[in-house]
């Protein structure tokens, strides 16, 4: 199957730089000037209400600031865009294309940047950038081992988290032997999501990270190593606690929402999200009960960004880029940072900021639920995408098909 | 000229599935220039194949498929035969047809909230019956034998089936049929079996394969109820198009070119079967048993049948509500433990926009579904033959196999990501319901009062403006009622056609599903349910308003 992949790679490398030489120096003026009264279409997820409340106040801030309309596509799966996108070219649409903006990462951004389906590089021009803390938090230049150069702008990062019930369980197990002999003795209480889904793929890895004495194969793309050897230990850790699974692991929840509706129905003891302000959000929404805390592996836990892309054949650039530098606003990350909002970690050093900037996220309360910074352990580099994609494939192979 | 209202209602459903059709082979051997290849190759079906849970797939989606069209044929047919004629049955009918009007995803959320072990029935129990306090471990919803997906089926392909029923029975000639058969001393459903069943089922044949079709290729309620170690082939397909691997378009498409396969052969089987269960009904028939025994069984059962999809869509619907107000709603309590408006506030910045969005949409491509239905048959006075089998051809074709190469030609012609595109791909589904709908009353239409008004000089138009279309305004308006439910339950062609330019409440309600928040699914299931019952209504009243002082027109 890869051989469509590498000819059209090819034919990308060949006709992306027309973009690439020209947008470094970005004109910001002329932007501003170009994009009054346009309408930016942004692509993203649109299952959950407070990230659609979030998206909907920054439209209200580009539109009272340049005049710019920002209408949310919600969409049930990020890929949708990159379909969209897709056929747009296979239509020879390469202008005016119905995608202006994508909340992307991971095996998508992968896919669009190999495909030569990205508008850039546009991210380390604009006029915010240099309140990005790209030292501390080297995962805005490399999105999954591979080098973002500036076709995404990062705008959040994430870090895997663990949630548990207090109330029911005080002692939680911090690392992954530790979980694996929790699940043993208490069967039907853990669960994942169904790989391929990204949080379910994201557990395998973490727990790959766990049984490897080397992780470091891992930054590599899986073909270069002895993939049966590296993985076997990841099958028998599986093998292992799957009997011991909720529903004995003869069915798992589709996705994050629906795995942390299992932790609120009290079905399971102990779930776990990418964004460690998920369960003081929804304890604040009412949505999860008082006593869940959260926790991570001591052998610390996957942690990635999230990143705004534009499609090649955007109709509305200017608005995007507009978009792309509001959203690195100080202003903007601390709402996004903020746990009655989204409870996102900012990308932004606090160093970089002004010190009344700096104010607003030292004054933002963490949530009754979120670690403090200096608690959230290590942040693991996310592995190659090859393995999400080849990990994920043979899962179901594994235990995806065999009902 | 009579005879191009036929063809452009032809044309309307044939070849946007064809040309979407013809987009799904290319990639489906391998031919895809967007993503560089333009070689022919087995490659795609090579990879289709050795994918390990194939063979398990296309066996549910049979197996689910089968059973839940048998199971809704019988018990529509338990339900008319047991029970025609009576009290109750005319009840039962006016309850379960607005049923037709709630999209397939709304009722299969709610079934799978009153039956998962966290659902209302197990907290209504609990503890005080079953003693648990927390959910118990039992795989009720997305069981690996997909009998979750076949109940959240047949709760609305019964309905559907039910009408279709209703309308045949006219001139199936039932009830005369039912009382000789009666008189001869055969039981109810025994009589209605042997005496009218044969000539319904003929004229509800191609909404039955219909059913097949759907059910064999359904993929929101598939993905809500059914299997998921695989889950059904259809899902399974439009997971690998959402694939970040872009090379799993490839495998897709070899995909949906097997499901159409699949959906043939089962056809070609069920067919087989009429033939069998034909032959073999002929000899019960002649064998004469009168069967007034069976009536004690199954007159309750049928009654019993109704009953329980009344209740689960009912219980189902009014538990998403009460979750559209909860704050939070632990197991086992029965009610919210905090009552919010805060979910409803949450959405309203853009309801009223999407509402107006889905609405014109709906108006619109129903409104020329009708036109385009009444000119096709008043095109063709007679049934018309093999060429009207062709309207069925949009629901026959799984939606999954042609829509995203019909996708790829809208936007060639650059014909999409506007409203009046949505409203012409919601065209190609209205229609053929419309045309269900409509066909048979139409047919069914008393021709003397047209010689009538001929005798007194009014032409061939003026008989239809002014004679046939309001003595069948009560079909028109339920047609209408119908047609527009169709465009809102639309999904795939609002999205891809659509070009996330366009969002109606069905787009909205299956974005915000994807996050398995049941507070969200219950407003916005509680929103795609609210434009429908509202036209279903006010279909229902048009017409009493209007026949207020014509008792010829009443409801017999």
């Amino acid at each position: 199957m890869h051989r469509y992949l590498t000819t059209t790679a090819l034919l990308a490398s060949i006709s992306l730089p027309l973009h690439a030489d020209t947008l470094p120096r970005i004109d910001w003026a002329q932007v501003t000037e170009s994009a009054q009264g346009q309408t930016v279409f942004w692509h993203a997820w649109g299952g959950d209400p407070r990230i659609n409340a979030f998206i909907a106040s920054v439209g209200e801030d580009l539109q009272a600031r340049y005049g710019v309309t920002l209408e949310h596509v919600r969409l049930a799966d990020t890929a949708d865009a990159v379909t969209r996108v897709i056929s747009e070219r296979q239509a020879g649409r390469d202008i005016g294309g119905a995608v202006d903006v994508i909340w992307i990462n991971g095996a998508n951004f992968a896919s669009m940047k190999d495909q030569g389906l990205l508008f850039g590089p546009f991210a380390e021009s604009l006029p915010n950038w240099p309140l990005v803390d790209t030292e501390a938090n080297p995962a805005v230049l490399v999105d999954f081992t591979l080098p973002v150069e500036g076709f995404g702008s990062p705008w959040a990062m994430f870090q895997m988290v663990f949630e548990y019930d207090s109330a029911t369980l005080p002692e939680p197990p911090r690392s992954l032997p530790a979980l694996r002999a929790w699940i043993a003795e208490n069967p039907g209480r853990f669960t994942y999501p169904q790989p391929p889904d990204f949080l379910g793929t994201s557990f395998l890895k973490q727990a790959l990270y766990g049984v490897l004495d080397d992780p470091s194969v891992l930054m590599g793309p899986v073909d270069a190593v002895d993939y049966e050897a590296v993985t076997a230990p990841l099958w028998a850790f599986l093998d292992e606690i799957t009997p011991n699974l909720w529903r004995q692991g003869r069915v798992f929840p589709a996705n994050e929402p629906a795995l942390g509706q299992l932790l609120a129905d009290g079905e399971i003891d102990i779930a776990f999200a990418f964004n460690p302000g998920r369960a003081s959000a929804a304890i604040a929404d009412g949505e999860l009960q008082d006593t869940v805390r959260t926790f991570v592996f001591e052998e610390g836990t996957l942690a990635n960004s999230s990143y705004l892309s534009i499609p090649y054949n955007a109709a509305n650039i200017e608005g995007a880029l507009l978009l792309a530098n509001l959203i690195l606003d100080p202003a903007i990350q601390a709402r996004a940072q903020d746990p009655d909002v989204l409870g996102f970690q900012t990308v932004l050093g606090l160093h970089l900021l002004d010190p009344e900037d700096r104010a607003v996220f030292e004054d933002l309360d963490l949530g009754i639920a979120t670690l403090a910074p200096d608690d959230m352990g290590t942040g693991l580099d996310e592995p190659h995408p090859s393995w999400m994609t080849r990990i994920a494939g043979d899962w179901a192979a594994r235990y995806g098909t065999g009902q | 000229m009579a005879r191009i209202g036929l063809w452009a209602a032809l044309a309307v459903l044939a070849l946007p599935v064809l040309a979407g059709l013809a987009g799904v082979i290319g990639p489906a051997f391998g031919y895809f220039p967007a993503l560089g290849s333009t070689q022919i190759s087995p490659e795609p079906m090579r990879a289709l194949f050795a994918w390990p849970g194939l063979g398990t797939a296309m066996r549910l989606s049979v197996t689910t498929g089968f059973l839940a069209t048998a199971l809704s044929l019988a018990l529509t047919v338990l339900i008319v035969a047991a029970w025609q004629g009576t009290q109750s049955f005319l009840w039962v009918t006016r309850v379960l047809a607005p049923f037709l009007a709630l999209p397939h995803a709304a009722a299969a959320f709610g079934l799978a909230f009153l039956i998962a072990p966290s659902g209302w029935i197990a907290r209504a129990l609990s503890p005080w019956a079953t003693g648990w306090d927390r959910p118990p471990d039992l795989l009720l919803v997305n069981d690996p034998f997909g009998f979750a997906l076949v109940a959240g089926l047949v709760l609305k392909e019964v309905p559907f089936l039910l009408l279709m029923t209703l309308a045949a029975l006219p001139q199936a000639d039932s009830l005369r049929s039912q009382l000789v058969a009666r008189a001869l001393g055969y039981g109810r459903v025994t009589g209605w079996l042997k005496a009218v069943a044969p000539r319904v089922y003929a004229q509800i044949r191609l909404p039955v394969y219909a059913v097949l079709a759907y059910s064999m290729s359904v993929v929101d309620v598939a993905h809500i109820l059914g299997p998921t170690r695989p889950p059904t082939l259809a899902v399974q397909i439009l997971e690998w198009s959402t694939h970040p691997d872009l090379a799993m378009r490839f495998q897709a498409a070899a995909g949906a070119l097997l499901q159409l396969g699949l959906v043939l052969v089962a056809l070609a089987v069920w067919r087989g079967a009429e033939w069998g269960i034909g032959w073999l009904g002929t000899r019960w028939a002649a064998g004469g048993a009168r069967g007034q025994k069976l009536d004690i069984v199954l007159r309750p059962l049928g009654a019993a049948g109704a009953v329980l999809i009344g209740l689960a869509v009912g219980l189902g619907l009014a538990g998403l509500l009460v979750w559209s107000f909860a704050g939070l709603w632990r197991f086992p309590s029965v009610w919210p433990e905090v009552w919010t408006l805060r979910n409803w506030a949450g959405q309203s910045a853009d309801l009223g926009r999407i509402l107006r969005d889905t609405a014109v949409i709906a108006f619109g491509s129903t409104a020329i579904a009708l036109a385009l239905a009444i000119a096709a048959l008043h095109a063709s006075p007679g049934a018309g033959g093999a060429r009207l089998g062709l309207i069925y051809l949009p629901l026959i074709v799984p939606q999954i196999a042609f829509l995203p190469g019909l996708a790829s030609f809208a936007l060639v012609l650059g014909l999409d990501g506007t409203r009046m595109a949505v409203m012409l791909a919601h065209l190609i589904f209205v229609l053929p319901y419309v045309y269900l709908v409509l066909a048979d009353p139409w047919r069914a239409w008393d021709a003397r009062a047209g010689v009538a008004a001929a005798a007194l000089g009014a032409g061939p138009v003026r008989v239809l403006w002014s004679v046939r279309l309001p003595m069948l305004t009560r079909a028109l308006a339920v047609a209408f009622a119908v047609g527009f439910a169709t465009s809102v339950a639309q999904y795939l062609p609002s999205l891809l056609i659509g070009a996330g330019r366009v969002s109606t409440v069905t787009t909205e309600a299956v974005a915000l599903a994807s996050s398995g928040n049941r507070r969200l699914i219950g407003v916005w299931a509680a929103v795609q349910m609210a434009l429908p019952m509202a036209m279903f209504a006010l279909c229902l009243a048009v017409p009493a308003l209007l026949f207020r002082y014509r008792q010829g027109m009443r409801i017999a």
